[in-house]
């Protein structure tokens, strides 16, 4: 394998991993521009959606092997399943933790979500314990290959579903009623609320849509890297970096910045230091507050996070 | 203004959270963790082993004298908890059944019955310092005996050592017992296999097959960094070529970066340094990957775990490891059978199922503090002594001991059998087969 081959390979597994910070990313970016309030407890949501999925799907021990489960549902089912738990659990925290205090500041709101993150990591290592768990690939078969690089036929997956998502997600905004009523009050509540819209309910769908995005793309990506309670932490705060690097409110921006994190990351892993692997992210985080952050605010007048209603 | 303002106390907020999460997630994770006793200990088990007031007293019996106080330490919750309840259980069990029998004859001609005080240090290093204090403080033990995990092991050698009193650790850092300049530790002691051995026997099974370039890949904490720089070592001393050499975080489940360096150099075999938390995820993915070298893993993998997770990637995996994972396969003149068997069946009828390498550590830490007390009783210094001066082979589980001031350890690379898993199981290789596997 020559360099430009293992190049390819870097950028390849980069993408992949980066489709995920995207998915993600794209949950904190819906929520954030519909209700202002940065979700971290958005990776839990992946880590739900995707134990639930493996539980329906394959014999798992839970509570310490104190409990069994072996339903054998078939995998898109399974799938399915796992994502509508997480949007329960999304639909959940919106009602119980995020709807009570919403006369408190937004920071008040993000400290919600980083408790409801912790107390879910909770509830999951007590139910699926430490173990890694792993989902047997969508399709089975030897892998694809492109430009001398190694094609998972689960990257494939992982590419092809986070394409469909996006695009989903973009014919949702643009031509349903329900989706231009979540554009509406995200770019002025107050007005969207003369209209007629109920922000309210808006804030509860943008929960519910983040929680079951994210939770696609922790079960698609679970055949590859394995799923544990604690990776909800740093799913959030990649998709975090992500969603800052791509402008804070744009969702095709979060998108861009998941796939540009996981191609970074791969390729300081690959061809600097794989121990600082997440080094490299939160060094781009860093980086991007510094000089992008700082400057949009400074220059702009904050003119998007005053779209974004904080 | 405002908004900046909460969008930097957001950042504040993140900044908390990503160094909560260098942290380690056992800080994160304990409080959440399930109460501390879980099913595999008995339930009595949570509280010190206080003992009864009266012992039984038979015929003959000698006469009984005050119990013997013994300090223990292991993570019984937390992200090493696998190797930290089979640990305490084993010592639970030789403390049960040794006081059962009345206790340990000690060197006055009386009967002791053993009082453990145990402490769990939540995987957590701190946590391990702070018990460990109050084992020393408070409780007033003689000896201790735990330590789980390489970093815990290490962070209370400074304790120990300030309060002289012995410890023998269940991990397995060659750091536990060696100081930087190559002697020993004086007060510490440690029964696991040093990370070099292991190294030797993947050398000899490389030797086998003609292998001279290998690619090392590990974890980046004490156990990893060990077992990376013993194998760096036996390269070195026997001229094999490290051609690749990389590190991964612990809990990190993506290795596709490391794997695709890997396939572009032109190693031979893959050595991997890990637990099966990683090790499992990154066999999968080598097999992914379509990587064709053999793949080494050193003892860390030496548990269920790894074959559950990895399934059919765990096929022809090779690692060196004691001897108590294959007890029923090795040759029935092997010095260690009985005594390997006897724990087996001991731990089976305690706990309803095999041990681990790991109970097999404990055993060889208590069985020696057993034998300390029964030569010199109660006394911290002698307890010392008797520890380095008096273990000559000693036959345990995790080896046949000769401990010397020049060696705290004890064991070496006989100690060890090289473990191929087929069919879902491990199977011992004896060396005159190293050139018929994987």
């Amino acid at each position: 394998m020559d360099f430009t081959q293992q190049l390819a390979q870097y950028v390849i597994s980069g993408v992949t991993q980066g489709s995920i910070y995207a998915l993600i990313a794209l949950g904190f970016v819906t929520i954030f521009n519909v209700t202002g309030v940065i979700n971290f407890s958005q990776g839990e949501f992946a880590v739900i959606g995707a134990f639930v999925a493996i539980t329906l799907a394959q014999e798992t021990s839970l509570f310490r092997g104190q409990m069994t489960v072996g339903l054998g549902w078939p995998l898109p089912l399974a799938a399915l399943v796992g994502v509508l738990a997480a949007v329960l659990v999304g639909v959940l925290l919106y009602r119980l933790g995020i709807q009570p205090a919403r006369n408190a500041s937004p920071l008040s709101q993000i400290v919600v979500t980083i408790g409801a993150s912790i107390a879910l990591r909770g509830l999951v290592l007590l139910a699926w314990g430490t173990d890694p768990y792993r989902l047997s690939p969508f399709t089975a078969g030897k892998p694809l290959k492109l430009l001398g690089a190694v094609v998972t036929r689960q990257s494939v997956w992982v590419m092809g579903l986070t394409v469909l998502a996006v695009l989903g997600l973009y014919a949702f905004f643009q031509y349903t009623l329900t989706g231009k009523a979540l554009r509406a009050s995200s770019a002025n509540a107050g007005a969207a609320r003369l209209m007629g819209i109920n922000t309210r309910r808006m804030g509860l769908i943008a929960f519910a849509l983040s929680a079951g995005i994210s939770a696609l793309g922790g079960i698609v990506i679970t055949p590859l890297t394995f799923m544990t309670y604690e990776r909800g932490l740093m799913l959030a705060l990649k998709g975090f970096v992500a969603m800052i690097m791509g402008g804070l409110t744009s969702p095709f921006g979060a998108v861009l910045g998941g796939l540009a994190l996981g191609v970074i990351e791969s390729l300081a892993a690959g061809l600097l230091s794989s121990g600082y692997k997440d080094a490299f992210s939160f060094a781009v985080l860093f980086v991007v507050l510094l000089v992008r952050l700082g400057g949009m605010t400074r220059r702009s007048g904050g003119q998007a996070l005053d779209r974004a209603g904080l | 203004m405002k908004r900046q303002l909460n969008i930097w106390l957001a950042v504040l907020a993140v900044a908390a959270l990503v160094l909560s999460a260098c942290g380690g997630a056992a800080t994160t994770a304990a409080p959440t963790q399930p109460p501390p006793q879980p099913t595999e200990p008995p339930p009595t088990a949570a509280q010190p082993i206080e003992a009864p007031t009266a012992a039984p007293t038979e015929v003959p019996a000698p006469e009984a004298g005050e119990p013997y106080r013994i300090g223990a330490f292991f993570s019984t919750t937390g992200p090493t908890s696998s190797l930290g309840q089979p640990e305490w259980g084993t010592v639970v069990m030789i403390a049960e059944n040794l006081n059962a029998a009345g206790g340990v004859l000690g060197p006055d001609g009386k009967m002791h019955k053993l009082d453990v005080r145990k402490y769990d240090d939540q995987s957590d290093a701190t946590k391990a310092v702070e018990v460990v204090k109050k084992l020393v403080e408070e409780d007033k033990v003689a000896v201790i005996v735990g330590g789980s995990g390489s970093p815990a092991s290490i962070a209370v050698i400074e304790t120990v050592t300030n309060a002289k009193i012995p410890f023998i650790s269940v991990a397995s850092s060659s750091r536990i017992v060696t100081k930087d300049d190559g002697s020993q530790q004086e007060w510490v002691f440690k029964t696991p296999q040093q990370n070099y051995p292991v190294a030797l026997v993947q050398l000899d099974w490389m030797k086998v097959h003609g292998i001279t370039k290998i690619a090392s890949l590990g974890v980046n904490n004490a156990f990893g960094a060990d077992s990376i720089s013993a194998l760096k070592k036996v390269a070195a001393e026997n001229g094999l070529e490290i051609v690749w050499e990389g590190t991964f975080e612990p809990r990190d489940t993506d290795f596709i970066a490391q794997l695709t360096a890997i396939q572009g150099t032109d190693a031979q075999a893959l050595v991997v340094h890990a637990t099966p938390g990683e090790g499992a995820p990154l066999t999968v993915q080598f097999r992914d990957m379509g990587l064709e070298i053999p793949i080494l893993h050193n003892h860390g993998i030496g548990n269920q775990a790894f074959i559950d997770t990895a399934k059919e990637a765990a096929e022809g995996v090779l690692f060196p490891i004691g001897k108590l994972l294959v007890v029923d396969q090795l040759p029935d003149d092997d010095p260690q059978k009985t005594t390997l068997l006897e724990y087996q069946a001991d731990f089976i009828g305690a706990f309803g199922k095999k041990p681990s390498t790991f109970g097999g550590h404990a055993w060889d830490a208590m069985m020696m503090v057993k034998g300390a007390l029964e030569a010199v009783g109660p006394d911290p210094v002698k307890i010392r002594d008797y520890l380095e001066t008096q273990i000559t082979n000693w036959v345990g589980i995790s080896g046949i001991f000769t401990v010397t001031p020049q060696d705290h350890t004890g064991i070496g690379k006989e100690s060890l059998v090289l473990v191929e898993i087929t069919g879902g199981i491990w199977k011992y290789v004896p060396p005159d087969d190293y050139a018929n596997v994987p």
